[in-house]
């Protein structure tokens, strides 16, 4: 069968989670990736998730639609208040976190609140930030997985839910975030990351059959170059099998 | 003035620790039965309140009690909760809230973006003031700690801090700029538990929430429990005690107390449910919810003619999808 988008997502961002490490993991696609990195290159990942869940084993068909509910926590090692989960961020002990959104702006700060220009008067009202606002801003390092898409890639957010780099340069720290900040946004598309001294976005490596042009013309604003762009292996059989075993109603798979 | 709903200037009563604690100091906190009817407990909430709501989304919603605070047609409400669910679309659709505090609304992916949140703040008719999960945390445990805010590192840069006004403050050790996240007082808390005594004294199964920093937050504290338990229970396992008695003045006795929505370990939420509400929304938009209300909140004259409404099948469904994961 064919690889949907949800699927390479899913891989591709598996494979940025290193072992060793800790992961702030909503559901959906970021869950499942955690889920696979586990399995496949991270037995020692511990997953948390905003809900109050630490170490979760998530059941293979009986994937949590809430971060805070039964199916979430299934075999957690803690069930922690969402407070002091959010704390254990904020004290440092959170390597990565995982976000997507409805706008992305070319410093990686996200949208998930409104549209329009005037907060209290939107055009669309959007659910709001959850913990990303707090993941965005407490975790070591933030990757965002998301459809590329023109109308998702834009110039600048209608409204900075999450920042990232904010205005670019060293303006994130300059507004009191001292830690942390987005170093990779994972696409159907490529893998990119933040040029060091402006903090714009830039092409670090595309999927199989992806031309640059095509990014391009899928993003609404310029996109740099890294200095060298590479070709990301498509996913794996066991990467996949792995994925679709954890997933069989094919929930959040597509 | 909806633009100014957001500043909290403009609502000392938010973050006002002294009145808070004058509040307080000024209630009896006592050691007695707290066993009431779901009416007699909220017959404590007058209108203009901000009620806290417990539990999270669609996890330990204390639904008798917002039943019974639309049954008892309350107005001009302010509803706080961190992530708000099918509870917050109720209060909006009956007109009962003139303001909600959340970090998120909605039900869950499946169910899309909130359709009934999309109509009342668009049209302006509710206020929805969004704080970051994590900010509206730490304003109930500043007001749970008795002090006006606490530092802290989230929020800042973002463009939320002017949606709540959020100021900064000066570390006096290091010099260095932190968020100072304003205390919430709420009047009411609303939860739902697992146990309690008669005494109030109360324990949670599994995901804690937010619940006893709501408890230490409120002024009155309203409490469903799913199981009465005997003092000498209580006296056996006080490490599992999560909020002390003296902070509960009323407690009531409601098995399946937050159902559509799930409690841990016992019954799982009702997604099937979810769905036929949700479709009746696509279908017809806000008055869907209104009609909801009428036959799920007005027409049942208690709340076991309310769970008659699910059934006695689907409702042992549940329980056992629930036993099945926390097994």
């Amino acid at each position: 069968m064919s690889i949907t988008a949800s699927e390479l997502l899913a891989v591709m961002a598996s494979r940025v989670l290193c072992d060793d490490t800790t992961v702030f993991a909503g559901v959906g696609v970021p869950l499942l990736a955690a889920a696979l990195a586990q399995q496949r290159h991270a037995p020692r990942l511990t997953m948390v998730i905003e809900g109050g869940i630490i170490g979760p084993r998530i059941k293979p068909g009986r994937l949590p639609i809430s971060t805070n509910e039964m199916r979430a926590g299934h075999r957690a090692q803690m069930l922690p208040g969402i407070t002091d989960t959010f704390l254990f961020a904020q004290r440092g002990f959170l390597d990565y976190g995982f976000m997507g959104g409805a706008q992305i702006d070319q410093y990686g700060n996200v949208n998930t609140s409104v549209l329009g220009t005037d907060y209290w008067k939107p055009k669309v009202r959007l659910p709001g930030t959850g913990g990303a606002n707090d993941i965005a801003s407490l975790c070591r390092e933030v990757i965002i997985v998301t459809a590329h898409e023109r109308r998702r890639f834009v110039p600048k957010v209608d409204f900075v839910t999450s920042p990232a780099w904010l205005d670019g340069g060293d303006s994130r720290a300059r507004s009191g975030l001292r830690f942390g900040g987005v170093s990779r946004v994972v696409t159907t598309l490529g893998v990119f990351g933040f040029e060091p001294a402006t903090r714009r976005m830039r092409v670090e490596a595309l999927h199989a059959g992806v031309t640059r042009e095509q990014v391009q013309d899928h993003t609404g604003f310029p996109l740099l170059d890294a200095p060298e762009i590479t070709e990301t292996a498509p996913p794996a059989a066991d990467e996949l099998e792995m994925l679709r075993a954890l997933d069989p109603e094919r929930r959040f798979l597509g | 003035m909806a633009g100014e709903v957001g500043d909290p200037h403009l609502r000392p009563a938010d973050w006002d620790f002294i009145a808070a604690r004058r509040r307080l100091e000024s209630k009896a906190k006592s050691a007695s039965d707290k066993l009431t009817s779901v009416e007699d407990a909220v017959a404590r909430v007058a209108d203009g309140d901000r009620i806290a709501v417990g539990g999270c989304l669609f996890s330990r919603t204390p639904m008798a009690l917002v039943r019974e605070i639309l049954r008892q047609h309350r107005t001009r409400l302010t509803l706080v909760r961190n992530l708000m669910c099918t509870e917050g679309e109720f209060m909006m659709a009956a007109g009962a809230v003139e303001r909600v505090m959340t970090a998120w609304m909605s039900i869950g992916l499946p169910w899309g973006v909130s359709k009934i949140m999309r109509h009342y703040v668009e049209s302006g008719a509710v206020a929805l003031e969004e704080w970051s999960h994590l900010a509206l945390g730490l304003r109930f445990r500043a007001a749970a700690m008795g002090v006006p805010f606490v530092p802290s590192l989230t929020m800042l840069g973002s463009d939320l801090v002017d949606v709540g006004g959020m100021k900064t403050v000066i570390d006096p050790y290091s010099g260095e700029s932190l968020g100072a996240v304003p205390a919430l007082f709420p009047e009411v808390a609303i939860l739902h538990v697992h146990r309690a005594d008669r005494f109030g004294n109360a324990q949670i199964d599994g995901y804690p929430h937010m619940d006893a920093d709501i408890a230490g937050a409120a002024t009155t504290v309203l409490m469903t429990t799913e199981e009465i338990i005997p003092e000498d229970e209580t006296r056996r396992h006080p490490d599992r005690t999560i909020i002390p008695g003296f902070l509960v003045d009323a407690l009531v006795h409601v098995p399946f107390g937050s159902y559509p929505h799930e409690c841990y370990g016992l019954y799982e939420a009702d997604y099937d449910h979810f769905g036929d509400y949700t479709s009746a929304i696509d279908a017809r938009g806000p008055q869907a919810v209104v009609d909801y209300l009428e036959r799920y909140v007005h027409a049942p004259a208690s709340y076991d003619d309310y769970l008659e409404l699910f059934g006695g099948e689907r409702l042992a469904r549940q329980r056992a999808l629930a036993r099945e994961l926390t097994a």
